[in-house]
């Protein structure tokens, strides 16, 4: 048997318990539904308010996270989310509003999403906005719906392909399978640029259009970005951008006056929504002037101009060539924009262009430390982020090794094995949030931890050996499957 | 600067580090005449000032705690969030954390999570749960692209009820539009639509039949029927369910269902303004390595801890990619955490009042407001806290009518059904009073 | 690594015994993918394939693969047992974890085991 650090909610209930009680009913009594269409059982836990309380408490401490220190997981943005967000966006007018109420009555709502919508334009220098999507991987899905969806108005059928680099994240070719096109991956050139020849080889009048993260997933803002939005268009195909790295270039340029025609935003990633240990996100999207048809519908418009008297009336507009709803009712509004609209309001312009310089000067500052213990295969500087080698010649530690060892040196680990182009991959994103103090700390530990590595690599091998877990069996968890517990009376008959 | 932690002089000597004279000379690779462009953005609020003008923005709405007497879902309820919710979901361990991809340092959302497939697989009478979707329109979703890959794109038809969430039903076409499906069922003429009637519409190319429990009119209907009929012809069946309804009615996995998704907002998430929300997400054994979304197993750590994982994970988009079911990567992680403390803190005796408040307020309402002349109820089926009032007026203007007095009224099921102009979708929960109810019928009366 | 001399190999790992006309994954295959959790044969029997189709889907705890038809021809035999018991594809690839059998097609473009063997080192890095 195995040790239990914790039960399950389902092992701590006990038959009788009681936590929050309801009130009476007020209302004459009305016999239920017939039996039959009545459960028969309710197998769920049973326990007092305090019992849960120190539950939820006690795995809330197995779990590291920003608030307790750094975690610079590349692509992930994991920056300090400012704790007035976790006020306005709770204030009692957003929290109690229905997605169905009248538009008179919800001004308040409208007026933030619209608002909403023309900033993250003006940062991005798009013509069109929506905040529907849920999260990245669903923006980027609305844009490769929008993509298709303008091909087949013009007629232009022939167009099934997709370009998407060789570094793309995998949700880049997922968005594209569901749309059952054909994925061309385009290679990398030796400085981390998309490789120009075999772009061009590619690009022909079966291209709906190319997926592109800039700065890509090394790190690296493409040298040649205008030369390869012109081949994309020219030959007719639209250009997406994914906003996943976005952090890097707010003030700094606008990826709509680069001629992208699409790309989400990641509002847990740039704009401070938290990222509650996986979610939700939110995932706007901006296009150009050519795809704002075809954005989901509804967006937030105004149906009545105002005056110097009175405020105009936000409503819900629908375009003309709408792909569709992609959610029910109008995006994560509230653990959503409302957060980000008080992160980018306490910035304005100046604030914002920090932003991204910070986090491109700590990333920089990082490789500059490391460069020397790791290799770093696209060595140049980098934008938010940058990509070494977990690996030493002549030695059998892999990063995974050397991200289990952080761990012992109180850090979060970067992200390893991905990108995919990348061997041993370590991709490291320290955002603008951090000091240099906690930058030496980290540069530091992997120093040591490289030179643990030739003089005792056991330690590699075996760590983490001071967290409260150690290494998971991955593959008894595969194999055996168990998904789900129940009550302790109902086990022998579930299993 | 506002939360940058670095003074001039670590900057300056950052740089000297890096090799560069100044931030700015960072960005030599972007094309010079795009490069810091000057953004036309309000300049930047302090936080008192951001406190202040988001206050005033949120009290520009009426909302239905302070201003309104609901009595509108349609998707989205009004309930009770025990206070021990959100004190749980403020922790910043919880919500500034990352998806646990790292077991050692991420053991408590992982078990929160694992409990949270736990609790919906025992509400829905379901073999598994997945770790959630974005919502339950997004769910339903899942449902037709988990079907569609079942059948390897063999069988292209699916049979969806009118009854099914008008938004939902939109949600599934966007979704698969590059499927080429073939669709039946949904005529939104048919407002009387019963189960026995889908079952003619099932045949040996449907991979999927979409069914709601209650449906969008509130009414019960045991599907059990439906469902053997669609397994005869080899097709799945997938139930969109209330999961406030579930507390008290046989489980969709009783009577057979293959999928049961829903929304489940109702357990402890806020109205929000429509979101965030949480799509939940079960289904059988069988069809584990063709669901979307992240799932969490129970295993052993080196040191013999019982121990939880992301599993099965070679069957998402960051491995699979463009042969993945579904590109999602995130999950609604917080909320499922939100929606396990709020049933546990209710637990089940919690859970099943809150369940029978809203079934007797729901009929009270219904009774009272049916003897009201020039009203009535729709339908004869039984319900659990949704129905449809027959209006003799317009809904529109029974609902303007009751704003006036403060009164936010049902759906108007006129925007989504053309024969339903006068039909008001109605529901009742534990918020509701019993004077809030006799007002309502009261202004009706005067009306 | 094993390398049974009686089968042929491809590019993409898949091995393919002319005398009966069975598929699978080859040794090398099952150790870079690691612990294989599960896998979906593709095709049906009586299903005519080309050289190259996807006949299989295979996941392991942290890869997944598709398996391509090394011969054309139709297909005589699915190996249903083995959906049940996808760890075989480790312990035994090239025994009991065959997928499929192909009848009377010719082979694409395959090595015999010694070219396998080079192709394989060559990929070590």
């Amino acid at each position: 048997m195995a040790n239990i650090i914790e039960p399950t909610i389902f092992e701590l209930s006990s038959p009788g318990r009681r936590g929050v009680k309801m009130p009476a009913s007020d209302v004459p009594v009305t016999a239920l539904p017939p039996k039959d269409l009545l459960r028969s059982e309710l197998p769920l836990p049973e326990l007092a308010e305090v019992d849960v309380v120190r539950h939820y408490m006690k795995l809330s401490k197995f779990n590291y996270s920003v608030d307790d220190g750094f975690y610079p997981l590349g692509s992930c943005t994991m920056k300090y989310n400012p704790k007035i967000n976790e006020d306005t966006c709770r204030l009692p007018g957003f929290l109690f509003t229905h997605p169905l109420q009248p538009i008179e009555t919800v001004q308040g709502n409208l007026a933030l999403m619209f608002e909403m919508q023309e900033w993250l334009k003006e940062i991005s220098g798009f013509a069109g906005v929506t905040l529907q999507p849920a999260a990245g991987a669903h923006g980027e899905f609305t844009g490769v719906l929008m993509m298709a969806a303008y091909h087949k108005l013009r007629g232009d059928t022939k167009r099934t392909k997709m370009l998407i680099p060789d570094a793309a994240h995998g949700t880049n070719p997922a968005s594209v399978g569901m749309l059952g096109m054909q994925v061309v991956t385009i290679p990398s050139d030796d400085r981390g640029n998309v490789d120009l020849e075999k772009l061009k080889a590619a690009c022909d009048d079966t291209v709906v259009g190319m997926m592109l993260t800039n700065p890509n997933t090394l790190g690296m803002f493409d040298e040649n970005i205008e030369k390869v939005v012109n081949m994309v268009k020219d030959c007719g195909g639209l250009m997406y951008g994914d906003g996943a790295n976005l952090n890097a270039l707010l003030g700094i340029v606008r990826p709509g006056d680069l001629g992208f025609d699409v790309m989400h935003f990641n509002l847990h990633k740039t704009f401070s929504v938290p990222h509650g240990g996986g979610g939700p996100g939110s995932g706007p999207v901006g296009v150009s002037q050519r795809l704002v048809d075809f954005l989901p519908s509804p967006l937030i418009g105004i149906v009545e101009e105002g005056d110097a008297d009175t405020a105009p009336l936000y409503g819900f507009v629908s375009p003309k060539n709408t792909i569709g709803r992609m959610k029910a009712f109008h995006g994560h509004f509230g653990g959503g924009l409302v957060r980000s609209y008080t992160y980018i309001a306490m910035h304005g312009p100046d604030g914002l262009k920090d932003i991204s310089q910070y986090a491109v000067l700590n990333a920089n500052y990082l490789q500059a430390r490391l460069r020397d213990t790791y290799h770093i295969p696209y060595d140049r500087i980098c934008m938010h982020e940058f990509v070494m080698e977990g690996r030493f010649e002549g030695s059998d530690i892999r990063a995974l090794d050397i991200s289990k060892r952080l761990m012992d040196y109180n850090f979060h680990p970067p992200t390893n094995y991905f990108p995919l182009i990348v061997s041993e991959a370590l991709m490291i994103e320290p955002t603008e949030t951090e000091n240099k103090d906690t930058l030496d700390r980290f540069a530091d530990a992997l120093i040591k931890i490289a030179e643990e590595a030739k003089t005792q690599p056991e330690l590699l091998h075996n760590a983490p050996s001071t967290t409260q877990f150690g290494r998971m069996d991955e593959v008894k968890a595969a194999r055996e499957l168990v998904l789900c517990c129940w009550l302790p009376e109902n086990y022998e008959q579930m299993t | 600067m506002t939360y940058i932690p670095i003074s001039p002089a670590e900057r300056d000597a950052m740089l000297k580090t890096v090799g560069v004279k100044s931030l700015d000379d960072l960005f030599d690779a972007i094309p010079k005449k795009h490069r810091f462009p000057e953004l036309n953005l309000p300049a930047a609020l302090t936080e008192m000032e951001a406190a202040a003008h988001l206050s005033e923005m949120a009290s520009s709405n009426e909302n239905v705690r302070e201003h309104l007497i609901s009595f509108l879902g349609a998707g989205a309820y009004h309930h009770y969030v025990p206070s021990v919710v959100d004190h749980m979901l403020r922790r910043g361990e919880f919500y500034t954390a990352y998806t646990p991809y790292q077991p050692e340092i991420s053991q408590g959302t992982l078990q929160a999570i694992f409990e949270y497939q736990s609790l919906m697989t025992n509400l829905t009478g379901m073999e598994v749960s997945n770790a959630s979707h974005y919502d339950g329109a997004t769910a339903t979703a899942e449902a037709v692209n988990l079907a569609y890959a079942q059948y390897r794109g063999k069988r292209k038809k699916i049979v969806m009820s009118p009854t099914v969430n008008p938004q939902y039903r939109e949600v599934i076409r966007t979704y698969s539009q590059g499927m080429g499906l073939e669709e039946a069922g949904d005529d939104p003429t048919q407002t009387e639509v019963t189960p026995e009637a889908m079952i003619a519409h099932i045949d040996e190319s449907t991979m999927l039949v979409v069914v709601q429990y209650p449906d969008f009119f509130g009414r019960i209907f045991d599907y059990t029927k439906l469902i053997n009929a669609a397994h005869e012809k080899g097709a799945l069946v997938c139930v969109v369910a209330n999961p406030t309804a579930l507390l008290m009615l046989k489980t969709p996995g009783d009577m057979g269902a293959d999928i049961v998704v829903g929304e489940a907002q109702p357990f402890g998430i806020p109205l929000w303004y429509g979101g965030p929300y949480l799509g939940f997400f079960t289904t059988k054994k069988s069809y584990v390595h063709k669901m979307a979304g992240r799932l969490i197993g129970e295993t052993v750590d080196s040191r013999g801890n019982r121990s939880y994982v992301l599993t099965l994970t070679a069957r998402e988009q960051h491995i699979k990619r463009e042969r993945a079911t579904s590109n999602i990567c995130t999950n609604q992680g917080l909320l499922a955490l939100g929606c396990s403390v709020y049933m546990s803190v209710l637990g089940k005796q919690g859970l099943q009042e809150v369940a029978n408040l809203c079934y007797q307020k729901a009929h009270y309402a219904a009774a009272e407001l049916s003897k009201i002349d020039g009203f009535g109820l729709c339908h004869t089926e039984p319900f659990f806290h949704e129905f449809v009032l027959c209006c003799s007026k317009p809904a529109s203007e029974v609902n303007q009518y009751l704003l006036d007095n403060g009164i936010l009224g049902g759906y108007d099921l006129g925007k989504d059904y053309p024969d339903m102009q006068n039909h008001l979708l109605v529901c009742v929960t534990e918020m509701n009073s019993k004077d809030e109810i006799d007002t309502l019928v009261e202004i009706l009366k005067e009306m | 690594m094993t390398t049974p001399s009686n089968l042929k190999y491809t590019k993409s790992d898949e091995w393919f015994d002319p005398a009966t006309g069975a598929v699978g994954i080859t040794d090398y295959a099952q150790g870079q993918l690691s612990d294989i959790v599960f896998i979906e044969i593709l095709v049906d029997e009586g299903e005519e394939v080309t050289v190259g189709k996807a006949i299989a889907s295979v996941e392991s705890v942290k890869a997944s693969s598709e398996i391509y038809a090394p011969a054309a021809g139709k297909v005589s035999a699915v190996n249903k047992a083995l959906t049940e018991k996808p760890e075989t594809l480790n312990s035994d690839p090239y025994g009991e974890a065959w997928m499929i059998k192909i009848e009377g097609g010719a082979a694409g473009e395959v090595m015999d085991a010694a070219g396998y063997e080079k192709y394989c080192e060559g990929r070590a890095h």
